[in-house]
């Protein structure tokens, strides 16, 4: 059990906690890709380079991406109700 | 039950969850000595049999295919039912998308421009790959579908509509599921069993090793750029 | 104790995430959470088939006969994070729908769903 594991661990740990208590959902989108991240890292880590590849792609791309654009449409869904009264 | 109620409860009940996972875990052998025959056994088996170099695709596609077909069923279930639910009772959408486009940097334009042939390069390139290295459909076909993004990024939101991309991502996801389920009936025809090794395998480290497993790799990157592609213009482009 | 470390890790990220799954006020906050909580089994999966001093699953210039980790459950992990992706992308639709049913993406605010 080498110091970049458990380095790794605390990264996935403390990023993980940070992600369920930042309340603000645009803020934790951003949190939400650093914790893509640092499981990214775990996994090359514990040898394993394609799981690393698609925690990379899907957590840093796909994720953040479709919870911006669906806060995006909730804002306009909103402001068009006040626009319509 | 009311929000500090519903509190005091959640920390109960998880303090008493964590409680038994850590007796749980204490238990069991540490990390560092995996139990089974499986990491000592199965690269050699995947390399001189199926001559696979890249042991985990070929768990994926070969050893553990039904598995993918399962998965890929799900990813292809999720498309779906995004699609219908994002699909209903479109309002204002053809007005917007032009003023959205006139918005974007001109930075930002040359970049999307200039990185999608490179991310096409790459995608197929780790699509064709997996059985070699690391890569294979799931990953390839994520930075695929991550062009779309690139195009939408880049401001070009008309673009998308004018080349009907929405139908396209409909028709590619769908003909790859199908291919998948193709391949495995013809493990039934030529062998006997479902998403058997047909094909002749090759030598190990060859582009054309391991039978079944770079067929199954490519056909289930065109469903996952399909499937994610299409995700990802119903919430971008909306609805048609 | 060291190594049953990713064990306690995982078991902590499901706690965590539930958690803020729990005492969440935004369903995409909620949403978030649950990623938390599935990340967990993946930390389990790949901690089981680690082996110490091993290397990737991955013959190029490494030989076959070099000892190597367990590729199996790194087979089921990456298939898992592509497709809980899209569960997520299945999910964020949901709270799209929500809002427009009931004008709020608070959790404790939606009413029932009716047929």
């Amino acid at each position: 059990m080498s110091v970049l594991q458990l380095a790794a661990l605390a990264a996935v740990t403390v990023s993980g906690t940070a992600v369920a208590l930042v309340r603000d959902p645009l803020r934790q989108a951003i949190v939400a890709g650093v914790f893509g991240v640092a499981l990214a890292l775990l996994f090359f880590v514990y040898q394993a380079p394609d799981v690393a590849l698609s925690a990379i792609v899907v957590a840093t791309v796909a994720v953040p991406l479709m919870v911006v654009l669906t806060l995006g449409r909730l804002r306009e869904e909103e402001s068009e109700g006040e626009d319509e009264g | 039950m009311s929000r500090r109620a519903r509190t005091v409860l959640a920390l109960a009940a998880l303090g008493a969850l964590a409680g038994l996972l850590t007796w749980a875990v204490t238990g069991l052998p540490g990390s560092g000595h995996p139990p089974g025959p499986n990491a000592r056994r199965v690269p050699l088996l995947l390399a001189r049999e199926r001559h696979v170099a890249n042991a985990v695709n070929g768990v994926t596609y070969d050893l553990r295919a039904a598995d993918s077909l399962g998965e890929e069923l799900i990813l292809f279930a999720a498309a779906l039912g995004a699609a219908v639910l994002l699909r209903t009772r479109g309002r204002r959408r053809s007005a917007g998308a032009g003023e959205h486009s006139a918005a974007t940097s001109g930075a930002l334009r040359a970049f999307g421009a200039a990185l999608v042939a490179p991310l096409i390069v790459l995608g197929s390139y780790l699509v064709a790959h997996g059985q070699l290295t690391p890569g294979g459909g799931f990953q390839g076909g994520v930075v695929l579908a991550a062009v779309v993004l690139l195009v939408y990024a880049a401001g070009q939101q008309a673009r998308l509509r004018r080349m009907k991309a929405q139908p396209a991502a409909d028709v590619v996801e769908a003909a790859g599921a199908a291919a998948f389920a193709l391949v495995g009936l013809g493990g039934i025809v030529f062998v006997g069993a479902l998403l058997a090794n047909f094909l002749s395998y090759g030598s190990l480290g060859a582009l054309l090793s391991g039978g079944t497993v770079p067929l199954l790799s490519v056909v289930t990157g065109v469903e996952v750029t399909g499937g994610v592609a299409l995700i990802m213009l119903e919430f971008m482009v909306g609805e048609w | 104790m060291v190594s049953v470390a990713p064990y306690l890790v995982a078991a902590w990220l499901l706690a965590v995430g539930l958690w803020g799954a729990i005492t969440s006020r935004h369903l995409v906050h909620m949403v978030l959470s649950l990623g938390v909580a599935q990340a967990s089994t993946y930390v389990l999966l790949l901690a089981i088939g680690y082996r110490n001093g091993a290397t990737a699953p991955i013959y190029g210039d490494v030989k076959p006969g070099v000892p190597t980790v367990d590729p199996v459950v790194q087979a089921l992990t990456l298939t898992d994070v592509v497709v809980e992706a899209t569960v997520t992308a299945v999910l964020l639709a949901l709270t799209v729908q929500a809002h427009r049913r009931f004008g709020t993406a608070d959790p404790d605010r939606l009413g029932a769903l009716r047929g």
